[in-house]
C-alpha cells in the first residue's frame, strides 16, 4: 500500500518551513512544546482550508494567501517607541490600555496600574512558566473544534497577553486592547489573548487593530473569553488594518448562566479579513448579542462566521450584521445557531443584511439553524440588494446631492447594527468611523 | 415662472404625456385635475426629476432656465419642490437630521452659508407649531410609523422650511380626514405670496375649496385639455370626467 501523497501550495510549504525553523525557538519549549506540535499536525494533515471545506467555500484561504511572511520577532525598543506615537480612533476614551506591538505584550507602553480585580500576564512569559497556571488551565478550553486557524495561532503563538478579572469587579472605564504592527517588512503574527472573567463582573472590552498600508502582513489572532455566571460584558473590535493586510481573527467565548455578552466587530480597511465569532451559552439565562458593520471597497474580501452552541435552556441569541459592498468588493456571512436537545426555551434570531452598490460586488449569505429542541423560537433572515432608488430620489428631491443622499441612507443602514453598542462615546467613534468611509467613498464618486 | 412647452414623456416605451404645455405664473396657484391615468403624477415626477422617465422632447423652463438639464437636487435648490404624494419612510435617519441636511445641502448649493443650529431650531419650532406637529415626532426616523395625514403634515413642513419658489402638490389631500385637511391647507395658504407659485395636483375639488386655486387645467391622455378660473373644478365635480377621457383620443 502506497502513502497518500498531499499536494501541498507554495504557501503552505513556507508555513511549514516556518514551523521547522522556529519551532524549537518559540517560548514554551517544555509543557508547552507537545500541544504545539499536536496543533501542527493537525494543521498539517488539513493544510489551509480550501472551498471544498464547507465553512471556508467562500473564503478560500489556499487561494487567498498567496505567501507565508516570517514571524513576527519581538519588537526592538525603537519600534516600541514609535508604536507608543500611534493615533488611534479611539484616543478621545478613557480607558485603561494594554499594548500589543507585533503580537507581542508591551507592559511599558501600556497603562502604568491596573484597576483593581484586574490582573494582566504576558503571554509570551506565561508560555514557558508553569506556574501561570490560570493561562495553562485555559488556553484552548474555549473551543473544543479543531478550527485550522486556531490550530495554526497555537502552532505559532508567542505572545499576547491574559487578563483575569475577579469575581464581583466592575470596571467604570473601559479595558482597550491596543493590537499595531509596525515595520517596514511583510511579516505574520498569532497573538493569543485570553480574558477570564469570574462571577458578577461588569467591563467593556475594547480591541483596536491597525498597522500600516500597502504592507501584505497578516494577522491571526485567537481570542478565548471565559465569562462567569451573572457578567454583563461588552466587547468592541475595530478593524482598522492595513490595507493589504491579511486579518484572521478568531473569538471563542464560553457564557455563564445569567450571564450578558454583547460583541460588536466593525471592518472598514484590511485587504482580507475573516472574524470567526464561537460562542458556548454554556449557563441557563445568558443573553447573547453578536452584531456588527463591514464596510468594504475596491478589491476587499471579508468574512464573518458566527457558530452559536445554545447548550443550556432559556439563553437568547441576537445576532445582526450589516455589510456595505462597493467597486468589487466580496461579503460573506456564515451564521449559524446550534441548539442542543437540553436548550428547551431557546430564542435566537439572526439577520444578516447587505448593501450593493456596485454590479461587480458579491454578497455572500449563508444563515443556518441545527436544533435538537423542541420547545424553541428560532429565527434568521438574509436580505442583500442595491439602495431603494425611490429613497434616493425622494431625497434628491430635497436638494441633498446623490453622494450625500446615499451617504446618509448608508449611515443609518449601518446605524441600526452600531445602536446596539451600549456605550454612547463608542458608538460616536464607530459613527465617525462610518462617517470617514462615506466620506472617502464619497470623494471616489464624485 | 414655471413654463411647460411640448412636453413629450414616456415610461419604457410607454407613451404618458403627449405634448403638454402649461404656464403657472408668479404667485399663481394652478390646479391640475383629471381621471385617472390621465399623467397628473408622471408629469410632477418629471418636473421634479426623478430619472425613470424617456423626455422625448419639450422644455421646462423654471424662470426661463431649461431644468430638464438638471439633477433632482440641483432643481431643488433652483427653488422646485415636489410634496409626495406618497412620503417615503427613511428609518435611522430623524427627521431633524433629513431637514438640516436639506435645508444646508440647498443653501450651499446657491453658495450660502450653513444655518446656526439656534435659528434652524428656531425656524423648525415654528413651522413645526403651526402644522401641529409634536416635537418628539421630529426625533423620530423620517415618516417611520407616521400615519398617512402625519405624513402629509411633514411635506408641508419641509416646504416651509425649504421656502421653494415651486411647489407641486401631488395629490396632497389624498388619505386625509376632513380636519387634516384644513390643517395642511392652512399650512399651503400662509406660503402664498406674489412670488411663490403653486402646482396642486388632485382628483377632488375638496382640496380646492380651502386652497383655492387662481387657475383650473383638466389634463387627460397626457395633454391639459381644458383650462378654466376656480368655477371649472366645481363643474368637474358635477359632470364627471367622463367627456374628457374621450376629448384627446
Amino acid at each position: 500500500m502506497s502513502a497518500v501523497t498531499i499536494i501541498r501550495s507554495k504557501t503552505e510549504q513556507a508555513i511549514l518551513a516556518l514551523f521547522a525553523k522556529h519551532k524549537d525557538q518559540l517560548q514554551g519549549q517544555g509543557s508547552f512544546g507537545s500541544q504545539r506540535a499536536k496543533a501542527f499536525a493537525s494543521f498539517e494533515q488539513t493544510g489551509l482550508p480550501h472551498r471544498r471545506i464547507e465553512a471556508w467555500h467562500y473564503t478560500d484561504l489556499r487561494s487567498l494567501l498567496r505567501e507565508a511572511p516570517p514571524l513576527a520577532a519581538k519588537p526592538a525598543s525603537h519600534v516600541v517607541q514609535r508604536a507608543a506615537e500611534k493615533n488611534w480612533s479611539t484616543d478621545q476614551i478613557d480607558a485603561t490600555r494594554l499594548m500589543l506591538v507585533n503580537g507581542f505584550y508591551d507592559e511599558s507602553i501600556s497603562s502604568f496600574t491596573m484597576p483593581q480585580g484586574v490582573k494582566v500576564t504576558d503571554v509570551y512569559k506565561a508560555l514557558s512558566d508553569p506556574s501561570s497556571k490560570n493561562f495553562h488551565d485555559h488556553i484552548g478550553q474555549a473551543t473544543q473544534s479543531s478550527d485550522p486557524l486556531i490550530e495554526l495561532n497555537t502552532a505559532f503563538m508567542n505572545g499576547g497577553v491574559v487578563i483575569e478579572i475577579a469575581s464581583g469587579t466592575k470596571l467604570d472605564k473601559p479595558l482597550e486592547l491596543r493590537c499595531l504592527v509596525e515595520g517596514i517588512d511583510p511579516v505574520s503574527m498569532h497573538a493569543r489573548i485570553l480574558v477570564i472573567a469570574g462571577d458578577d463582573t461588569e467591563f467593556t472590552l475594547i480591541e483596536s487593530h491597525q498597522g500600516p498600508d500597502a504592507l501584505s502582513y497578516q494577522v491571526n489572532n485567537v481570542v478565548e473569553l471565559f465569562l462567569g455566571n451573572n457578567a454583563h460584558v461588552h466587547h468592541v473590535r475595530l478593524n482598522q488594518s492595513g490595507n493589504y493586510a491579511v486579518d484572521l481573527s478568531t473569538l471563542a467565548a464560553v457564557v455563564g448562566a445569567e450571564t450578558s455578552f454583547n460583541t460588536f466587530h466593525m471592518v472598514n480597511k484590511p485587504g482580507i479579513a475573516r472574524h470567526q465569532v464561537f460562542v458556548k451559552m454554556q449557563g441557563e439565562g445568558a443573553h447573547l448579542s453578536v452584531n456588527g458593520v463591514n464596510m468594504l471597497n475596491g478589491t476587499q474580501h471579508a468574512d464573518t462566521t458566527l457558530a452559536i452552541d445554545h447548550a443550556a435552556p432559556a439563553c437568547t441569541s441576537r445576532e445582526l450584521f450589516k455589510t456595505i459592498l462597493d467597486a468589487q468588493a466580496t461579503g460573506v456571512f456564515q451564521g449559524k445557531i446550534m441548539v442542543k436537545q437540553i436548550a428547551q426555551k431557546t430564542d435566537g434570531k439572526m439577520m444578516s443584511q447587505a448593501v450593493l452598490l456596485s454590479d461587480d460586488a458579491k454578497m455572500n449569505n449563508k444563515p443556518e439553524l441545527e436544533i435538537f429542541a423542541d420547545d424553541v423560537v428560532c429565527g434568521h433572515g438574509a436580505t442583500c440588494g442595491a439602495l431603494d432608488e425611490d429613497l434616493l430620489f425622494y431625497l434628491m428631491a430635497r436638494g441633498l446631492p446623490k453622494a450625500e443622499a446615499e451617504a446618509l441612507m448608508l449611515a443609518a443602514f449601518a446605524g441600526e447594527a452600531i445602536e446596539t453598542v451600549e456605550n454612547e462615546d463608542l458608538r460616536a467613534i464607530l459613527e465617525a468611523v462610518v462617517g470617514d468611509w462615506l466620506g472617502q467613498r464619497a470623494h471616489h464618486v464624485e | 415662472m414655471l413654463e411647460i412647452k411640448n412636453l413629450h414623456v414616456a415610461i419604457e416605451d410607454k407613451k404618458i404625456l403627449n405634448g403638454l404645455t402649461l404656464t403657472v405664473n408668479d404667485g399663481e396657484v394652478a390646479a391640475i385635475m383629471g381621471p385617472n391615468g390621465s399623467g397628473k403624477s408622471t408629469l410632477s415626477y418629471v418636473i421634479a426629476g426623478k430619472p425613470d422617465y424617456d423626455i422625448l422632447d419639450g422644455e421646462i423652463l423654471l424662470n426661463g432656465v431649461n431644468v430638464l438639464d438638471m439633477e433632482a437636487h440641483e432643481r431643488a435648490a433652483a427653488g422646485l419642490f415636489l410634496a409626495f404624494q406618497y412620503p417615503l419612510e427613511i428609518p435611522g435617519v430623524t427627521t431633524m437630521t433629513f431637514l438640516k441636511s436639506a435645508m444646508n445641502a440647498q443653501r450651499k448649493s446657491r453658495g450660502e452659508d450653513e444655518l446656526p443650529v439656534a435659528e434652524f431650531m428656531k425656524r423648525v419650532k415654528a413651522a413645526s407649531d403651526r402644522l401641529g406637529i409634536a416635537q418628539d415626532m421630529l426625533r423620530r426616523g423620517l415618516n417611520v410609523g407616521f400615519s398617512g395625514g402625519e405624513k402629509k403634515r411633514m411635506e408641508i413642513l419641509q416646504m416651509a422650511l425649504l421656502e421653494p419658489q415651486f411647489c407641486i402638490l401631488d395629490e396632497t389631500d389624498s388619505g386625509l380626514d376632513i380636519d387634516a385637511l384644513k390643517i395642511v391647507s392652512e399650512g399651503v395658504n400662509v406660503l402664498r405670496d406674489s412670488k411663490r407659485s403653486f402646482l396642486v395636483i388632485t382628483h377632488y375639488q375638496r382640496l380646492l375649496n380651502y386652497f383655492v386655486p387662481d387657475t383650473v387645467h383638466v389634463m387627460a391622455h397626457g395633454q391639459v385639455v381644458k383650462t378654466g378660473g376656480k368655477e371649472l373644478a366645481l363643474e368637474l365635480e358635477a359632470s364627471g370626467y367622463a367627456d374628457y377621457k374621450t376629448l384627446a383620443a
